[in-house]
């Protein structure tokens, strides 16, 4: 281990002792030496060359969604490192782990505007969980480590590190014998147990509990756990977006999704709860609305890793930093301090479910939306689509989903059954149009051996879709894209409708045939107009050993149901467009 | 809103004034004055921050996730000693000089330059005794001013030492492996 090495060498054996074997990016003059370097440690490490970077960045999040491992992206530097920004920041809003490497004009050169140079730290120091500018060989073996250690846990998030090309270039012995000096970074996992016990109290004094499961559950690996502990207190489990997959959706305490495109019965549930514990969830505004009209009678309860995420934007009656995991197998030790109490709350908990399965029955969400009358004389209506995935999905299992931003991202969430953490893949915080393409190819070569697909509109698609090349170049063929093609940006059309008077300004949106565009980057292309040539198509795709895009020309303006107005109160839901009767 | 005296112990690493500062920009909010230095300990620095805020708990949470924050405190409650530094160049034609002094000796502040027209006076104390000490001054003339922005103790055994920090840096969080 005394032996000379390169700063570029230096890079890819820290890499390699931390576990990373794929990699995402692009070459280019400043990250040269560690392309170069890399040649050599090939068998370990593979590379994957993205055509944009903002597709290396989103393949690295696709990559640690699916496994809950690190996802590396690589840029050169300027431009190179500027394409990563969309990732990392969608990466921050996330929390993916994912480690963004970018090279560095050289130091001597550093500051003085020269050729492809951009200060990158200084542009991803608020969208980095931390960053680093690393001038010296010597500090490699360190950064690296550190880097890593911070983006995998607390709360996981993007960490850069941008790297001058003479500190790849210089030639020393490294010292790998690293003891990571962070005094003021200490995750808290274990929760306190007097706030458990307080919050025990309260959840057996509850008359209507409800449980709501972020994120956190699945990076947690919190998934048993929740389970268990919502079996024993037979309280009903909402899954916020990132939370799906955390409760199986065929679960009888499972009650769907809440927020902006929640289910009626779930925001009604919320708005009327008396003890709210939310584990690993961040109170995003898409779930409360108008925060301050939200839950008006809930006391609550906040399990969250990250103590500023809790008070932040709903107020929290007993807070508990911590890892969620950790957190519900303290409650599970925990429960049941009184028989007497704990029999209560199981005659409160029933009474509470039925309640909340006839406000479901009333609008019956799933199947209302997918038997909609208004749509029987359209000759392809989105949600025909979905019910023909949902089926297919059910049906062959092993699949992942990647959805993209917009009208078809909320369809997915509301009408595909989800039943395991890390099959669905979407950008939530950041709202990512051009998430989907590039985060399938991550999520493909972390499982082979599933069925990933992406489902994009026709805008977001239009954003990344060079990444099908990569695709085709790295001989991936377990991907299958769906679009979901209305030729608008659905969404916003949608706001437009509802709320501008159907001025729709800078929506409609024209594309190529994107079958034909399919047939270009040697995909098969299906394109389909009718329902009656849905579940064909779909058994086409599965039929192909390759990947395969169908071209789903959806009818152009279907809203998405449930929707809560901007700043209006979840309670405050519309059901349909005013404007069809 | 209410103005906030924050007292901040950071790790003194490349950056970290950048990301304090940027964090507290990010909320739209105007830095009323800040000073940093060395503490007691090699390696970790103090900063005090004044600035007007109205959810100052939430910022002082989210200033901890920056990885080189040690601690921060809102010592705005506390009984503090609270000092500013300031620096004057005053237009003194020697006709005036007799009087500059007077005031300077009244203030307690110390002459530390005197040219053929000029002056330099540096004063010290209370932020609200050097805005006094400068609206008494600033008649005869001042030619250029600097002021170093304000910096806070908090009185008594209270506060924290850098030292605990350095201590606990020994090891590091155990790591808490996803499983799905």
């Amino acid at each position: 281990m005394s032996e000379k090495r390169t700063g570029a060498q230096v890079m890819c054996e820290a890499l390699i002792r931390n576990g990373v074997e794929v990699m995402f990016g692009i070459p280019g003059g400043a990250i040269m030496p560690f392309y170069y370097a890399m040649w050599e440690y090939r068998d370990k490490l593979r590379h994957v060359l993205c055509r944009h970077e903002q597709g290396a960045g989103h393949a690295a999040e696709g990559y640690a969604r699916a496994t809950g491992r690190l996802g590396v992206c690589i840029g050169t530097s300027g431009p190179g490192a500027t394409n990563l920004v969309t990732a990392i920041a969608d990466a921050m809003m996330d929390s993916t782990p994912i480690l963004a490497i970018t090279g560095q004009v050289g130091s001597h050169v550093l500051g003085k505007d020269a050729f492809q140079e951009t200060d990158i730290t200084g542009i991803t120091m608020p969208i980095t969980k931390h960053n680093y500018l690393v001038k010296r060989a010597e500090d490699l073996p360190y950064v690296f480590e550190e880097a890593i250690y911070i983006a995998t846990t607390g709360r996981p998030g993007p960490v850069l590190i941008d790297v001058t090309k003479d500190a790849q270039q210089a030639t020393i012995v490294p010292n790998w014998d690293i003891k990571l000096d962070l005094p003021g970074y200490k995750p808290n996992y274990r929760p306190n147990l007097k706030q458990v016990r307080e919050a025990i109290k309260l959840i057996l004094s509850a008359k209507k509990p409800l449980i709501i499961a972020g994120h956190g559950i699945i990076m947690s690996g919190a998934v048993e756990e929740l389970r268990a502990f919502a079996e024993r207190t037979r309280i009903p489990v909402i899954t916020t977006l990132h939370g799906i997959g955390a409760f199986p959706e065929d679960h009888p305490l499972s009650i769907g999704m809440p927020g902006m495109h929640g289910w009626v019965h779930v925001n009604r549930a919320i708005q009327e709860c008396d003890v709210l514990f939310n584990i690993g969830g961040r109170f995003d505004d898409r779930v409360t609305g108008k925060a301050s009209t939200f839950a008006p009678n809930a006391k609550v309860i906040h399990v969250d890793i990250d103590p500023s995420e809790i008070g932040k934007n709903v107020k929290v009656t007993v807070p508990i930093v911590a890892d969620a995991r950790l957190a519900l197998q303290a409650f599970l030790d925990e429960f049941p301090p009184d028989r007497e109490a704990f029999a209560e709350l199981h005659g409160h908990a029933s009474d509470w479910m039925e309640h909340i399965r006839e406000m479901q029955a009333k609008h019956q969400p799933k199947q209302q939306y997918l038997n909609r009358s208004d749509t029987a004389n359209m000759s392809l209506p989105p949600h025909d689509v979905y019910a023909a995935l949902t089926k297919a999905l059910n049906s062959r299992g092993n699949y992942r989903v990647v959805t993209d931003v917009g009208q078809h991202q909320m369809w997915a969430a509301q009408l595909i059954d989800w039943y395991r953490p890390r099959t669905h893949i979407t950008s939530g915080g950041a709202g990512t149009m051009g998430f989907a393409v590039p985060a399938a190819l991550g999520v493909a070569i972390a499982h082979p051996n599933d069925t990933v697909w992406a489902i994009c509109g026709d805008g977001g698609f239009q954003m990344t879709n060079q990444e099908m090349a990569t695709i085709v170049q790295e001989g991936i063929k377990n991907v299958k894209i769906a679009v979901i093609n209305n030729g608008y940006l659905g969404m916003v059309r949608q706001w437009q409708e509802l709320f501008e008077n159907k001025r729709y300004s800078g929506t409609p949106l024209s594309g190529p045939d994107f079958a034909r565009l399919a047939e270009a980057y040697y995909w098969k292309g299906i394109t389909v107009e009718h329902t009656g040539q849905v579940e064909a198509a779909i058994e086409e795709a599965y039929a192909t050993d390759g990947p395969v895009l169908i071209d789903f020309r959806v009818e152009r303006e279907v809203n998405v149901f449930p929707m809560v107005p901007q700043n209006k109160s979840i309670g405050e839901m519309i059901l349909e467009s005013p404007h069809q009767s | 809103m209410k103005k906030h005296t924050i007292v901040a112990l950071v790790q003194d690493r490349p950056g970290v004034l950048s990301r304090v500062v940027g964090l507290i920009r990010r909320r739209g909010f105007n830095i009323e004055s800040l000073a940093v230095g060395h503490s007691e300990t090699p390696g970790i620095s103090r900063m005090t921050i004044v600035v007007e805020w109205e959810d100052v708990e939430q910022v002082v949470k989210q200033l901890y996730r920056l990885i080189e924050v040690l601690k921060v405190s809102d010592v705005t409650n506390d009984p503090t000693v609270e000092r500013e530094m300031a620096l004057m160049k005053l237009h003194a034609p020697p006709a005036k000089r007799p009087e500059i002094v007077a005031l300077t000796e009244v203030f307690d502040a110390k002459i530390v330059d005197v040219g053929a027209n000029t002056m330099v006076i540096e004063m010290t104390g209370s932020p609200s005794k050097v805005q006094n000490f400068i609206d008494v001054i600033r008649p005869y003339g001042i030619r250029e001013m600097m002021r170093t922005g304000r910096i806070a103790m908090v009185r008594g055994a209270r506060g924290h030492t850098a030292e605990e920090y350095v201590e606990s840096a020994n090891g590091h969080a155990e790591r808490v492996p996803a499983m799905n």
